[in-house]
């Protein structure tokens, strides 16, 4: 048997969701934080078994979704430069940028672009071609900001010189913050990332309960971790006590993987960052340190990061805020749908508006674009 | 590499060193009598009933992948979609596109393998070519095969047949072809536990068609696009919805683990030896019987129903109870996988 099958098994499932129907005697508006979760919470149809007064909301936690067009320009023009090999995660592959084109578009235009599974297998690229630069598009949370950290510190030690990073690495709690600061955004409780909980640790939303009076619960992916963690939720919220419950101790400590930070630190420092849709949050990215600098690929290829303008009518920003959900964007599944995606929420696997086109019956917008949509 | 051990530009050339590659190795393994004639085309015999005609084109990365390769792939393919509309196969093209510098040894493998995999399937190669491209123009071999077969009843099994009421069955588990070579382009090792299904389904349609023939209505194989893309494509054609089980669906343990590894759905994964059957409810349970007694269909399992008629929509009922749509899938950017 496999270790999950006990967290998707009907037995374990059924007795949390009537507990949460029995109990929920308010609305409640709860915002998953994790692109991961948002899918998973569509994967197995968890929204089709809570109750309506339950409304989740998915937040700007999907890595790919939160990078803005003008990172997707500066790849585009290192992959453009001769004798350059860029290496990227799947995902990013068919975001386009300011101007339609995408990694996808440019490698059919004769661009050399290699999809990796980690960034130890881009150096591992670095390494078997030396005539090339191997330029990794280091995007993510701390949840791979360690592993990008411990991929520099090896290139530094094995002395790989053909090796650089054009980095939007994004932290969390900063963001978190300032998103809780907006007034227009009525959000009961948080369902927190279980990964990037396991590196930064439980503790760490705990100025969020306090200054903002959130409900939190950090989570695991699997439906029983889910279901757990939205029950926690509405019982503080109608306890009108908030804390942070931590109901994925499998994997999450109060404290966090020390390790993965410190290694992080080494290489990384924190800096102001800019978020798409959320714009420009302090403290809410990393950069490399100094002593990391030859690692910068911008600054050695000689590319300037431009700021840009979010294409015409699209609405990621306020899907990745929870303002909205995806089928009231007037773009929905009329000139953006997974095949032709316009913004980023459609384009990555983890984004709020794929999950709802791929997942959920509506195929259009709420809006009433007048284009509908063609399989 | 000596020079005598890669295949060069000159054995595409139609020269010599072509004709010694057809009769020192093609016509080693593939036998046919119309084969070895050399002729321009092959002439077949007469046969009763309706002509099948079907072709598809082979570029997987591996040429070589656990429980298979490329040889096997380009044969038991053709057999497959001629098999899917009920049809025997009898005859088979063999076409090669070979990237200059390409090792003499790895073809050599590849054609034991079709003619292996023919001489199992009871279908001969008739007719072929070769053609060599410069190095950097192709990414080692690509295949196409053609395949005519005789369709020798007179029903008509179409993805467009599905009606309310029916069940759906599925010959075995899913995904395992798809995974197996995902994986290996992840680099991920997962123990050797995961095989490819390449196999020809010729035998299995027949014997359900010997069967119950009146009551199969729908035959598809989910290759790429996975099982979930097969459903959509025969909900679509037939006007109707389909709900399946999540938890029915058969799946080997360690497939399983590796989608959750590499994150990818099973649904959505390449089956090189599977079909899906879509039959009248009340004839369900003795199909599903004879399946699990044929070889091929050993892993058999009902899997859904035909829940009404409607504009195409799949639905899945998760293993928690739940329900979630199933689309057809959609460009990712998966690896090329067959």
């Amino acid at each position: 048997m496999q270790l999950n099958e006990a967290f998707r098994s009907r037995e374990v499932t059924a007795p949390l969701v009537a507990e949460i129907s029995r109990g929920l005697r308010q609305p409640v508006r709860i915002m998953e934080v994790c692109g991961t979760h948002t899918m998973a919470i569509f994967r197995h149809g968890i929204r089709s078994l809570l109750p309506e007064q339950m409304t989740l909301l998915s937040g700007p936690g999907c890595p790919v979704c939160v990078t803005p067009a003008g990172y997707i320009d500066a790849l585009l023009a290192a992959a453009r430069l001769p004798r350059v090999v860029l290496a990227t995660f799947g995902d990013l592959i068919r975001v386009p940028g300011s101007e339609e084109a995408s990694l996808a578009t440019a490698r059919s235009a004769g661009a050399r672009v290699e999809i990796v599974y980690s960034p130890m297998d881009a150096l591992a690229l670095a390494q078997r071609e030396p005539e090339c630069t191997v330029v990794f598009a280091a995007v993510g949370f701390e949840t791979t900001a360690p592993t990008i950290a411990a991929t520099l510190v090896q290139a530094r030690r094995l002395g790989v010189d053909n090796f650089l990073i054009i980095a939007a690495i994004k932290t969390m709690p900063a963001a978190l913050d300032a998103l809780m600061d907006d007034p227009d955004l009525p959000v009961d409780g948080l369902l927190c990332p279980g990964h990037v909980s396991a590196v930064i640790g439980s503790g760490a939303y705990r100025p969020l309960v306090e200054k903002h009076q959130l409900a939190c619960a950090v989570a695991g992916f699997e439906p029983a971790d889910i279901l757990t963690g939205l029950l926690s939720l509405i019982r503080q919220i109608q306890s009108g006590r908030p804390r942070v419950t931590n109901c994925y101790t499998r994997a999450v400590s109060e404290e966090g993987n020390v390790r993965a930070r410190m290694l992080m630190e080494e290489v990384f420092t924190p800096a102001d960052s800019e978020w798409r849709g959320l714009g420009m949050i302090p403290a809410s990215g990393l950069v490399l340190r100094t002593e990391y600098q030859d690692f910068d690929g911008l600054r050695q290829l000689g590319i300037a990061l431009q700021a840009t303008r979010e294409p015409g009518g699209c609405r990621c920003g306020q899907v990745l805020k929870g303002c909205l959900l995806p089928p009231d964007c007037p773009l929905y599944g009329a000139r953006c749908t997974p095949l032709r995606p316009v913004g980023p929420c459609m384009v990555s696997s983890e984004g709020a508006c794929a999950a709802f086109f791929r997942y959920s019956g509506e195929k259009k917008s709420r809006k009433g674009g007048g284009e509908t949509y063609e399989a | 590499m000596k020079a005598d051990s890669i295949i060069s530009l000159d054995h595409g050339s139609g020269g010599l060193a072509s004709q010694n590659l057809i009769s020192d190795l093609f016509l080693k393994y593939l036998t046919s009598p119309q084969l070895r004639d050399l002729e321009d085309c092959a002439v077949l015999g007469e046969y009763a009933g309706r002509l099948a005609f079907s072709t598809d084109s082979f570029v997987v990365d591996p040429l070589f992948f656990p429980g298979g390769d490329i040889g096997e792939l380009a044969v038991h393919g053709t057999i497959n979609d001629l098999a899917m509309r009920g049809a025997r196969p009898i005859a088979l093209s063999l076409a090669l596109i070979i990237e200059e510098g390409f090792p003499l040894a790895d073809l050599e493998r590849i054609i034991a393998s079709v003619a292996r995999c023919c001489e199992a399937a009871g279908v001969a190669v008739v007719t072929g070519d070769t053609k060599v491209v410069p190095r950097g123009k192709a990414d080692g071999m690509f295949i196409n095969t053609s395949g005519i077969g005789i369709v020798s009843h007179r029903l008509d099994v179409s993805v467009k047949m599905a009606v309310p009421g029916d069940t759906v069955l599925l010959s075995g588990t899913l995904a395992d072809h798809g995974i197996t070579i995902m994986s290996r382009q992840a680099g991920i090792d997962l123990d050797g536990d995961i095989f490819s299904d390449t196999q020809p389904l010729h035998r299995l349609v027949g014997a359900l068609l010997e069967s119950d023939a009146c009551r199969v209505h729908v035959l598809r194989d989910p290759t790429r696009g996975g099982v979930a893309t097969a459903l959509c494509e025969i909900a679509r054609a037939s006007k109707v919805d389909i709900t399946i089980e999540e938890e029915r669906l058969p799946i080997m343990a360690p497939v399983a683990t590796a989608c959750e590894l590499i994150g990818l759905d099973p649904l959505y994964l390449a089956n090189e030896g599977k079909c899906l059957i879509v039959c009248a409810r009340e004839a369900a349970e003795d199909l599903l019987q004879l399946l699990r007694q044929v070889p091929e269909g050993r892993g058999a399992a009902r899997i859904g129903r035909i829940s009404g008629p409607g504009a195409g929509q799949v639905t899945l009922t998760t293993r928690i109870g739940g329900s979630r749509l199933l689309e057809p899938l959609t460009g990712q950017s998966l690896p090329r996988i067959c």
